[in-house]
């Protein structure tokens, strides 16, 4: 993580007409990042470390495909391949996806949408990035202590019992938590105070109330997985027989705090994938976004109907039949607001005039993607099917085509889109269409093939399978490679225009947002002037300039807010 | 390094990124309230698994309440409430930059939250030495000679029906030295409905595995003329709660004393000669919300009924 943020300070210095400054050259070494308090910087070393943890994640699953290219053993023990698959969750989960895109790109670009020079509160944000880095390290730190067998839910009672290092993965999930909640708990505070004038709730940009959804959910839930874990590891630890049927605890009610948290989590993954959209959609149909209205008030009711549909994870715990009726139809509930947002997404690209773009690209990814995954959730919170499909290779595919398909592919439309913004290049756009291209193809080779053998009877989780899975489990190991090849691709371009890339205009996609009015990137204070909000998605008030390969503002003046008078 | 260029504003210093003193007060406060959420739901999973084990087992809860002391219990209260009085006034003192005040009334809330861990302390080292512990290390000594000794008769139900209240004063007094038997008088308001009662002869906790709880202690109603053991099954598991629920609010009290530590240190600096008294309004309130905390704790595990 370091050498990523080392290459990044030596190549802040422009190569152009004298130096300008930026936040990359503002203050020099290692520690003017590690120490800074400025929220682009702290971005920049979460999106680091996150694409360091993502990696991390990613070479777990290429071993867990590997191993089940064959029937019984390929190329681990079993007892390997338990802790791989616990390890490859634990590690996208909380390392990867859940700070993902909120601590990176929501860190980076959120208070330049409000036109502010920093979050409400910088301290805390950096104290949420160490005790990320603090989080992390116990939770690896877990790897070389004997890893973890439980799955990433670490459920009672196996998780109380088995040899493995529960406590020190759980420990760093646990102080993850409390960095995901002070990340939550700034933006909400920076979005109610610090909103420039004209930016009244129903004029700020859709990103940020799918990151104020988020943020909602992020602080409400968290502190539940906290105490749960922490009552976890005092099980193990003291033996408190709150969770160990043997002390005369509950085992079940441990599935019930846990995924009063998890449940809620998998919305702290996907609103702000949702909010991201919202803006790509809009920018690269050269259109304002359709429903403004309905986007905004789905994400907070996404947000809410989050917290009611945990039991839908305990169909077949020994539920009473009336619960699991209740969190079924709860569950079904969600789909509405999540049809909202695809819908008015799909309208806004109704009649525009569609740019092929990568974060477009990834932007046409994620509807299709999500369509799927969201809809297969559907099958699973039905009663009838979900008996069958339960604990099957469904469940991963869905889970996959959500998380992977919906956040994931999301996310690198986020990185694509303000890729120019952080570091002020551009990146190859013919790789990067292959790149998306090879993602598309190896993602739906490797988990649509999980969806067919799910409802076949092929159990998650399992080491061994039967002669008839195996043509589908090649399938879907051959497409984790053509996936991973598709990333190395876009790691290589993305590098490659850290050193190499053309400079970025202020504006290369004609966004209407504050943030294409300062330049990329962005001076040390954000702004050179206090800035005013007009409608975010009035793209006809910028125009292309050749000069500068880049979209103008036709009336600069429009966002300048005016001289304040004795206020 | 961000430089945090102070800006004067209305004398306060004002960190570059806010508008001004009040913008910034406000971030502060709203921050430290969606914190203060996060706390309150942090406890309240202990909350949960408190009303989830209370439901499902009531007589654990009844037993196991009558080993907590519940002087103790309303003395700690009484000093965290005064110790709130204080915090406020330190607030007051800031506002009104009484430096003098401001310092005493920070050391006065230090002394109240020594106060509290102390009689805690005590607390705990008398369930220490009776072994009443959480759930694996709940070993009650009270269980071997003792055993005999605390016992609630039918008699004694039916007394305390008639006058509502017992104190069986022969049960706990006779555990011995510590500080339980001066205080541990077993109050009985009415009769419970349903007795707790247990197999006649049983002396250790029987295994959640041998079947559920609840029913473990069913069918002793033949049994009525002998005298009814107290303790049910699974009494281990007030002890758990409670030491959790305790133990957690006691290191949220030494992250209160730590916090008024600090606040001490700033006013002997001098930072809030300046009126500059955000922080140590954020600390008051946390301060409240673990005084808040601890009262229900007490309504819960001390005066059950």
């Amino acid at each position: 993580m370091t050498d990523a943020t080392t290459v990044l300070t030596g190549d802040g210095q422009p190569a152009g007409p004298g130096p300008r400054d930026s936040y990359l050259n503002h203050g020099k070494g290692v520690l003017s990042w590690l120490f800074t308090l400025d929220h682009k910087r702290i971005g920049i070393m979460y999106l680091a470390v996150i694409l360091a943890s993502f990696f991390l994640g990613g070479v777990f699953a290429m071993f867990i495909r590997t191993e089940l290219l064959t029937p019984g053993q390929t190329i681990m023990t079993a007892d390997t391949y338990n802790k791989m698959f616990t390890l490859h969750g634990a590690v996208m989960i909380f390392l990867f996806i859940i700070p993902g895109i909120p601590a990176t790109l929501g860190n980076f670009v959120l208070p330049l949408m409000l036109g502010a020079k920093d979050v409400a509160l910088p301290r805390l944000n950096l104290a949420s990035f160490w005790l990320w880095l603090i989080g992390a390290s116990v939770a690896v730190a877990s790897i070389i202590i004997g890893a973890v067998d439980t799955g990433w839910t670490f459920y009672t009672p196996y998780s109380t019992t088995t040899g493995t290092a529960v406590v020190a993965m759980t420990l760093g999930a646990f102080i993850l938590g409390f960095s995901s909640i002070f990340t939550g708990l700034n933006f909400i505070v920076t979005i109610h105070k610090m909103r420039p004038e004209g930016m009244t709730w129903f004029r700020m940009p859709l990103f940020l109330w799918g990151i104020y959804s988020t943020a909602i959910i992020q602080v409400l839930a968290t502190p539940v997985l906290g105490i749960t874990l922490l009552l976890l590891i005092a099980e193990r630890t003291l033996g408190v027989g709150i969770f160990d049927p043997a002390l005369g605890g509950d085992p079940v009610l441990y599935q019930h705090f846990f995924w009063f948290y998890s449940h809620p989590a998998v919305y702290i993954m996907i609103l702000p994938a949702m909010a991201i959209m919202s803006e790509v959609i809009s920018v690269f149909s050269g259109k304002h976004i359709f429903g403004y209205r309905f986007i905004a008030w789905s994400s907070i009711a996404i947000a809410l109907l989050s917290f009611l549909v945990w039991g839908h994870h305990m169909f077949t715990s020994g539920q009473s039949s009336l619960t699991n009726m209740i969190f079924s139809a709860l569950t079904f509930s969600v789909a509405i607001p999540s049809a909202v947002k695809v819908f008015n997404w799909l309208a806004t690209m109704y009649k525009g005039s569609i740019r092929l773009a990568a974060p477009m690209l990834y932007a046409l990814s994620f509807l299709f993607l999500f369509a799927i995954g969201g809809l297969t959730g559907l099958f699973l919170g039905s009663l009838s099917t979900d008996i069958h499909l339960h604990d099957t290779y469904f469940v991963v595919a869905h889970f996959h085509y959500v998380m992977f398909g919906g956040t994931v592919i999301a996310f690198l439309a986020g990185i694509h889109y303000w890729w120019p913004k952080i570091f002020g290049r551009m990146y190859s756009e013919r790789w990067a269409q292959v790149s998306a291209l090879l993602i598309f193809v190896g993602f739906n080779l490797t988990f649509f093939t999980q969806f067919v053998m799910g409802s076949h009877g092929m159990p998650r989780r399992y080491y061994n399978y039967l002669e008839r899975f195996t043509a589908y489990h090649q399938a879907s190991t051959v497409g984790s490679f053509i996936l991973m090849i598709g990333f190395l691709i876009m790691a290589g371009y993305l590098l490659h225009s850290l050193v190499r890339g053309e400079r970025a205009p202020a504006n290369p996609w004609g966004g209407a947002t504050l943030e294409w009015e300062t330049a990329s990137p962005p001076p040390y204070f954000n702004f050179e002037h206090e800035m005013q909000a007009g409608d975010p998605y009035d793209l006809d008030a910028l125009s292309w300039d050749p000069s500068i390969k880049g979209y103008v503002r036709r009336d600069p003046s429009s966002v300048l807010a005016a001289p304040r008078g004795a206020d | 390094m961000t430089e945090n260029a102070h800006l004067e504003t209305d004398g306060l210093a004002v960190d570059h990124h806010f508008e001004n003193a009040d913008q910034q007060y406000q971030s502060a406060k709203l921050g430290m309230w969606v914190f203060l959420a996060t706390e309150i739901l942090f406890f309240g999973g202990l909350f949960v698994a408190y009303s989830v084990y209370r439901l499902n087992h009531p007589e654990v809860f009844i037993f196991g309440h009558h080993f907590l002391d519940k002087s103790l219990g309303a003395l700690n209260t009484v000093i965290l409430i005064c110790s709130s009085l204080t915090a406020a006034w330190a607030v007051r003192a800031a506002q009104l930059k009484q430096i003098r005040m401001l310092k005493g009334m920070l050391l006065l809330t230090m002394l109240f939250a020594f106060g509290f861990l102390g009689v805690k302390a005590v607390e705990y080292n008398s369930k220490w030495k009776h072994g009443l512990l959480w759930a694996r290390e709940y070993h009650p000594h009270v269980d071997h000679e003792e055993a005999s000794e605390i016992l609630i008769t039918k008699e004694d139900f039916e007394t305390g029906a008639e006058e509502g209240v017992v104190e069986d004063v022969t049960a706990l007094q006779k555990v011995g030295d510590g500080v339980l038997a001066e205080t541990e008088t077993v109050l009985i308001e009415e009769a419970p409905a349903a007795a707790p009662a247990a197999e006649a002869n049983r002396s250790t906790i029987a295994p959640a595995a041998e079947g559920p709880p609840g029913l473990a202690t069913q069918g002793t109603e033949e049994s009525s003329e002998k005298v009814i053991e107290v303790e049910p099954a699974n009494a281990q598991t007030f002890f758990s709660i409670y030491f959790l629920m305790t133990g957690l609010h006691g290191i949220h009290v030494l992250g209160g004393i730590g916090a008024f530590m600090w606040l001490y240190l700033s006013a002997r600096r001098g930072y809030f000669s300046t009126g500059h008294f955000t922080r140590v309004d954020m600390v008051a309130l946390y301060w409240h919300v673990v005084d808040l905390i601890w009262i229900y704790l007490f309504l819960l595990l001390y005066l059950i009924e």
